[in-house]
């Protein structure tokens, strides 16, 4: 077990190399510093000398690799390579293109992003499990295909839909809670408690119709039909051999994302004006920051990883029959 | 005294290709503390009868008439709640396949509790000691630690014995065990149909009990019950049945049986196959089949009839009123004719295989460094004349599939030497393999899986001819394939279809035919008829016999199946755990086992007649 | 006139031509026409192929793309034939009307005045606020305040009777077809297809052909003399607009296909049947990629796009050409960021099949391996392909919406649900509220992916019964 992490902690680090190098390449090799600039200050009428202030301000005006001018070891660390992409590694990402110290407002927007996302992905868990196995309890009566009919409905309504309508209906008209906005502390429930409840609604479709195949799976397997030729009734059947079974493949298909909760949710924070990482990243994309976005690239891939790893460990813990080795 | 009255009862379900009825009036009873025995070919309807005593049909599935009484009290007028302390209770049922119906994410304890709960009240310390003495009860060591285990640390021997330690749990007065010992090894099954003639003797209980092997039904049955495509067709105590089988189909169950046939010549095949349950009958449902059939056979469907050897027989062949055929007719009986074994043998062996090794690494630790290796095939030598049979038995796990595709190349070995024809072929290097591709074929154990489904047969059939470009003109290859369809006793226009629409023996001799269409001197047959029924079995041997004595093959033929070997085999090699055990000519391996091995695997077969009294 | 094809048409031509040849040789295989058979025997899934198809048929129409040739420059004696810069279809052809009835701003559906009062100078000198009249919105009644209920309810009685005859027809048409294949009289066929009694589920088709018909036509008629959906800021017709956001969000859904598929299958295949380092290399690649966030993978690739397209105009002689080439690189990207999901799934389906015992019979009359991947392998996972192309499609329509709000979807010159949803959100924002033009996209979007969703659960079963393939529509925005 413990040979298994240390290996797939070892696998990570290739991983988020490849995923720096094409980052690398994306940002710097197919795209130059020069065009960055050049978008940054307009693209017409720019003087040479604008741009190279623009790069030498932002530390975009040293050679990519190998710097001649420098001695010693900083012949490999005084580069745009080491600097933008290799500190990465060591959690330093350096500043934005509009000079601010994007670790420290990593720091301070990760909390409100936790807040919102936290709740709707354990409240989203809880509700497809349950509409799920009600369906699933319900099966092949006209319920079930009703409720199937409805999960194909709301699964076909873009999620932006439903953000637009439900901020138009609960803040503007009923003005229930506020539009937009965040608190820090416990007032923070007004401003996240319809962003929460729109993620848990718009997933709801999608998900539990797939959890309901899942345990519609499990039922019809083998060890059903001994639990029931034990005697058992339906119920505990179905909540406590089935809901056992199918539990595995939910529970570990959603310990990956867990870690990337910390990004929070790109257009629900957007709209609802949460200072989360989530909106964060939409205003550098929308700004064209490329130092952010690389930024958020490299700590959600790291982050995915992280899932993998974790859902690799979650195994263990669910299912008995799995082992690391 | 009647513990289980079933009458008239029948089943239809409803299917995409319509109103199915697997079950069609059938009736019988069970005494207490005897051993019922349903036996039947696949798809006769012998498991739905077990699952309608159960009321556990599949859905859309139904009782459309019938009763169902147990102790007198009529099972099918019982509410949903009370026929759920019927189930795991008074009426307990076991399965075939012990390795998927057991829950595997619940311990053995978990689901011992839950009935001794449900059915007897305990709980606590009362209920481990009760589940511990159960363990205990079917052979299971150390049961108090058991109790822990999760089903996948059990082996599938252990599995079966918890299902019906779980069974018993309720005390049953009647214990269903729809082939219990089907999916286990020829050992391990002796070992549990013992347990479950013990249990039900020491308990009294009754058992229904389901096979499609006479052996068992040999070893452990009071009274037989005989299904043919949804209907009991013939009921008989063990002994009438046995000196005497009545129904035309019982009969050639027997005959087509391979055990101690081996001068026999060809088997007893049944022409044709189990008519599909979407069928409205009219008249016997063996009819089409049967060899003596007349014309009332299908007009009137035949009621019950005594036989005169005292077994109840549905078939008009009994009728006292119908004085027209003989009873006794003698067509289904086996050729007689012994044929004579090809002598074409030639001194120098076709085959030789020396100290033969294929191990598979075990990787552990950090580094994924080899720790140890799994040793599938550790050092065999064997030989094989052109025309020669060699059978390789032995359990599932000895290594007898591995070694038949080390020797095609088709898992690389090791270490050793495979020499074809006098050629050194290398498992480490590609030359001179393609060049015997030819020569060394290759049957499987799975009809279905064999198969690509998505190709017609003529490219199944013409694929070996086209790889090894044998045959590159697409007339000839398509002359080839029509020629060899016929050669395996199918039909030139099947060409043109797909698998699907073929039956499991069917496949099989599609499989043999691919093998054949590029002339091997060689085929290498992995458990080729143990995924069919016996009367399609003895069609598939009787095939390869044919085959052999026609074109002087020669068969490495790898089963689990004494009866087979028996029929089959001039040389057998005994496999156990990667290692052969005994090695030499059939008869005196069958006859005087010399490893201890051997003779457990010889002792564990259930047999219609043990090997020493065919000797005499 | 002069014909023009934009890259993405012409891809759109290949696709439907790839399409086709499919269908033909699904035709001949035996297992491929069943499993269609099945598809086209539900009911719910032949109604939602009416809807697609009829989509489609939209999207085709306005993928036909031409040059207008403009008159000749007065006292030009120069016979050179010149063009218009700006690029018409025949879709634009057919709703030539509704598309040049630009008014000044916002109008309501229905409306015969401006949403919002203006400062006009009236006839007789003076100045004053008042909502003035649409130049072609109910422009043909004298008094609108009186006349246009009566109008309204006379026009869409004439378009029932319209949708009702050509429902008719095509009524007719199908139970011929049914009387010809099945040997009936043409009554019975008549009665068996609306009662669904053929071997083809007919009445699905015909009761959702029906809906459209009734809810189209109508809407088609009054389009000419009315706003039916409303104006938006610029004063163009928001039905016209929903109308050619359909190619959009279809390309979008389809072309991105093109890159996935080949990629999926290939490095699939190639990963599972090899293993060893094959494999290692291919799934280094695809975990590389899928491990970064979806969207901002995106993000990266489609601002470096758009940086590389503004560095390169002048590539492009059109604005169209330019928007074109930023749809065609957006499905490019997204095609390149998603084939690691189908890769995986084709990895695992090789995995299993390389082990069949027909796998191994091949090896046996050592089959070469190039031919072991396509004759045994791909036709036995070929059905994971077909589900995935058909799951992914409704995915990728909502992931437009979202990519556009986002601002890096297509460009914000040409027409889609995502632009349009996105102008919404100011629209929502006034008082009083803009609503017709987010209910238009809504509409279209929902007929669309719902009709998608439905098609692609038939599929799924016919094609993967039991379900043996975990496969699922991926969630590909976090919303």
């Amino acid at each position: 077990m413990t040979a298994y992490l240390i290996r797939r902690l070892l696998w990570a680090i290739p991983t988020l190399l490849g995923v720096n190098v094409l980052l690398f390449a994306l940002f710097f090799i197919v795209n130059t510093p020069d065009d960055m600039a050049r978008v940054h200050l307009g693209v017409k009428r720019v003087t040479p000398e604008a741009v190279e202030r623009w790069k030498a301000e932002r530390g975009y005006d040293k050679p990519l690799f190998v710097n001649d001018k420098a001695s010693g070891g900083e012949k490999l660390t005084d580069t745009v390579f080491f600097n933008k992409s290799v500190r990465m590694f060591a959690l330093d990402f350096g500043r934005s293109d509009d000079n601010r110290d994007i670790n420290y407002e990593i720091a301070t927007r990760a909390g409100p992003s936790l807040m919102l996302a936290m709740p709707a992905f354990i409240l989203g868990l809880l509700a497809a499990v349950s509409t799920s196995l009600f369906l699933v309890f319900v099966r092949a009566t006209r319920l079930d295909v009703l409720g199937v009919v409805l999960c194909v409905i709301a699964m076909s309504i873009s999620g932006l839909f439903y953000i637009i309508g439900g901020q138009y209906f609960f803040a503007k008209v009923l003005a229930w809670v506020p539009i937009s906005g965040y608190q820090s502390g416990w007032d923070a429930w007004r401003f996240v408690i319809l962003p929460v409840a729109i993620g848990v609604i718009g997933s709801l479709g999608g998900s539990a119709r797939w959890y309901r195949s899942l345990f519609l799976e499990e039922i019809n397997r083998d060890y059903v039909r001994t639990a029931r030729a034990k005697g058992l009734s339906e119920t505990r059947v179905l909540f406590v051999h089935v809901l056992k079974n199918g539990m595995i493949p939910i529970l570990t298909g959603v310990v990956v994302v867990i870690p990337s909760l910390f990004l929070g949710s790109l257009i629900s924070e957007s709209f609802f004006g949460i200072p989360g990482l989530g909106s964060y990243t939409i205003d550098a994309i929308q700004s064209q920051d490329f130092a952010i976005v690389r930024a958020m690239v490299f700590i959600g891939a790291a982050l995915y990883i992280l899932g993998l790893i974790l859902t690799d460990l979650s195994y263990t813990l669910v299912d008995p029959r799995v082992k690391l080795k | 005294m009647s513990l289980l009255k079933v009458s008239n009862l029948s089943v239809s379900i409803d299917s995409e290709q319509g109103e199915v009825r697997p079950l069609a009036k059938v009736s019988f009873e069970v005494r207490k503390g005897e051993t019922f025995v349903l036996l039947g070919e696949s798809g006769c309807g012998k498991s739905m009868t077990t699952l309608a005593l159960m009321r556990l049909l599949p859905d859309g599935g139904r009782i459309t008439q019938g009763s169902v009484q147990l102790d007198g009290e009529e099972l099918l007028a019982l509410t949903e709640a009370q026929m759920q302390g019927v189930r795991g209770g008074k009426l307990a049922m076991i399965f075939q396949e012990p390795g998927t119906s057991l829950n595997p994410v619940l311990t053995v304890g978990t689901q011992l509790g839950e009935v001794l709960r449900l059915h007897r009240g305990l709980s606590g310390t009362a209920a481990t000691h009760e589940a511990v003495q159960l363990l205990d009860a079917v052979g299971i060591n150390e049961p108090a630690q058991r109790l822990h285990d999760y089903p996948f640390q059990l082996s599938g021997g252990m599995k079966q014995r918890v299902m019906i330690a779980m069974a018993l749990a309720g005390q049953p007065s009647l214990l269903i065990a729809d082939e219990p010992t089907t999916a286990l090894d020829v050992t391990i099954q002796a070992q549990v149909l013992k347990l479950l003639a013990e249990l039900q003797r020491s308990r009294g209980m009754g058992m229904l009990l389901i096979t499609h092997d006479l052996g068992v039904v040999k070893q452990v049955a009071d009274r037989v019950g005989v299904m043919y495509a949804g209907e009991l067709v013939e009921i008989a105590d063990r002994a009438q049945f046995f000196s005497a089988p009545a129904h035309p189909y019982s009969r050639k169950l027997f005959a087509a049986l391979p055990e101690g046939r081996r001068d026999a010549g060809r088997l007893a095949t049944i022409p044709g196959s189990v008519p599909p349950l979407t069928t409205a009958f009219k008249g016997c449902r063996f009819t089409e089949r049967c060899p003596a059939r007349h014309a009332r056979c299908t007009e009137v469907a035949p009621a019950w009839h005594a036989a005169p050897s005292g077994q109840q027989v549905r078939c008009h062949l009994y009728d006292p009123a119908v004085t027209a055929p003989v009873a006794a007719h003698s067509d289904d009986s086996p050729a007689t004719t012994p044929e004579v074994r090809a002598p074409a043998e030639s001194d120098t062996p076709l085959l030789e295989v020396r100290e033969l090794r294929v191990h598979f690494p075990i990787r552990r630790g950090l580094l994924q460094r080899t720790a140890g290796y799994v040793k599938a095939v550790d050092g065999i030598s064997f030989s094989l004349r052109a025309g020669r049979t060699l059978a390789l038995v032995g359990e599932s796990g000895c290594g007898k599939t591995t070694t038949g595709k080390a020797l095609l190349n088709l898992t690389q070995a090791s270490s050793g030497e495979i020499l074809f024809g006098g050629q050194r072929l290398d498992p480490h290097r590609k030359e001179g393999w393609q060049a015997v591709r030819s020569d060394m074929q290759m049957v499987f154990q799975d009809p279905f899986g064999s198969l690509n489904p998505r190709m017609r047969v003529a490219d199944i059939v013409e694929e070996g001819l086209l790889a090894l470009g044998l045959e590159s003109d697409k007339g000839k290859r398509r002359a080839r394939a029509e020629a060899i369809m016929l050669q395996v006793g199918l039909r030139a226009d099947m060409l043109d279809r797909y698998p699907h629409e073929f039956s499991g023996g069917q496949r099989q001799r599609i499989a043999i035919a691919r093998a054949l269409a590029v002339n091997p001197k060689l085929i290498v047959c992995d458990e080729p008829t143990s995924a069919l029924d016996v009367s399609v079995q003895a069609q598939v041997l009787n095939l390869m016999r044919d085959l052999q004595q026609s074109l002087g093959l020669a068969y490495l033929f790898i089963t689990h199946n004494i009866g087979v070997v028996e029929y089959l085999a001039d040389d057998i090699a005994v496999m156990y755990q990667g290692k052969i055990v005994e090695y030499g000519a059939a008869q005196d391996v069958l006859r005087r086992p010399q490893h201890d091995y051997t003779r457990t695997l010889l002792a564990a077969v259930p047999r219609l007649q043990s090997l020493a009294a065919e000797q005499q | 006139m002069k014909p023009v094809v934009l890259i993405s048409d012409a891809l759109f031509f290949l696709l439907i031509a790839c399409s086709l040849i499919g269908l033909w040789y699904a035709s001949r295989k035996e297992h491929l026409r069943r499993a269609w058979h099945s598809v086209l025997a539900d009911r719910v899934a032949m109604g939602a192929l009416a809807v697609l198809l009829l989509f489609l048929g939209i999207a085709l129409l306005d993928s036909l793309h031409f040059r207008r040739a403009l008159e000749p420059a007065a006292g030009s004696t120069n016979s050179e034939v010149h063009y218009a810069v700006e690029l018409d279809s025949v879709l634009d052809v057919l709703l030539h009307d509704v598309k040049e009835h630009k008014e000044k701003t916002y109008s309501a559906p229905f409306a015969h005045t401006l949403f919002e009062r203006q400062t006009v100078e009236r006839p007789d000198g003076t100045r004053g606020r008042e909502f003035p009249r649409l130049k072609y919105g109910a422009a043909h009644l004298k008094n609108p305040e009186t006349d246009k209920t009566a109008d309204l309810v006379q026009q869409a009685l004439r378009g029932v009777a319209v949708a009702g005859a050509v429902w008719l027809a095509l009524a007719a048409f199908i139970s011929a077809g049914v009387a010809r294949s099945q040997r009936k009289p043409f009554l019975a066929a008549v009665s068996a297809t609306l009662r669904g009694c053929t071997p083809l589920a007919w009445d699905g088709l015909l009761w959702a052909a029906g809906l459209l018909l009734l809810v189209l036509v109508p809407l088609l008629l009054m389009a000419d003399s009315y706003h039916v959906f409303g104006t938006d800021r610029t004063g163009n017709d928001v039905f016209f607009y929903a109308l050619k956001a359909m190619r959009t969000a279809l390309f979008i859904g389809t072309l991105t296909s093109l890159v996935t598929l080949p990629l999926g299958i290939a490095f699939g295949i190639a990963a599972g049947y090899f293993g060893g380092w094959v494999d290692d290399a291919i799934q280094y690649v695809y975990t590389v990629i899928s491990s970064i966030p979806y969207v901002l993978l995106i993000a990266a690739s489609v601002l470096l796009m758009q940086a590389f397209i503004e560095t390169h105009g002048a590539w492009f002689d059109t604005p169209a050409a330019r928007a074109d080439a930023r749809l065609v690189a957006l499905c490019a990207i997204i095609g390149l960021i998603s084939w690691t999901s189908l890769a995986r799934l084709m990895r695992a389906e090789t995995l299993k099949l390389r082990e069949a015992d027909f796998v191994t019979a091949a090896h046996a009359f050592g089959v070469k391996p190039l031919r072991i991947m396509s004759r045994h392998i791909l036709p036995n996972a070929f059905h994971i392909v077909l589900i995935t192309l058909v799951l992914d499609f409704s995915g990728l329509v909502l992931a437009e919406a979202v990519l556009a709000y986002v601002g890096i979807g297509v460009d914000p010159n040409t027409i889609s649900y995502g632009i349009m949803i996105n102008g919404a959100r100011a629209e929502l924002a006034r008082d009083p509220m803009v609503w017709w033009q987010i209910a238009a996209a809504f509409i279209f979007m929902l007929s669309l992916v719902l009709a998608a969703n439905l098609f692609a659960d038939a599929v799924r079963d016919a094609f993967d019964p039991r379900g043996r393939t975990a496969l699922r529509r991926r969630r590909r925005v976090v919303a």
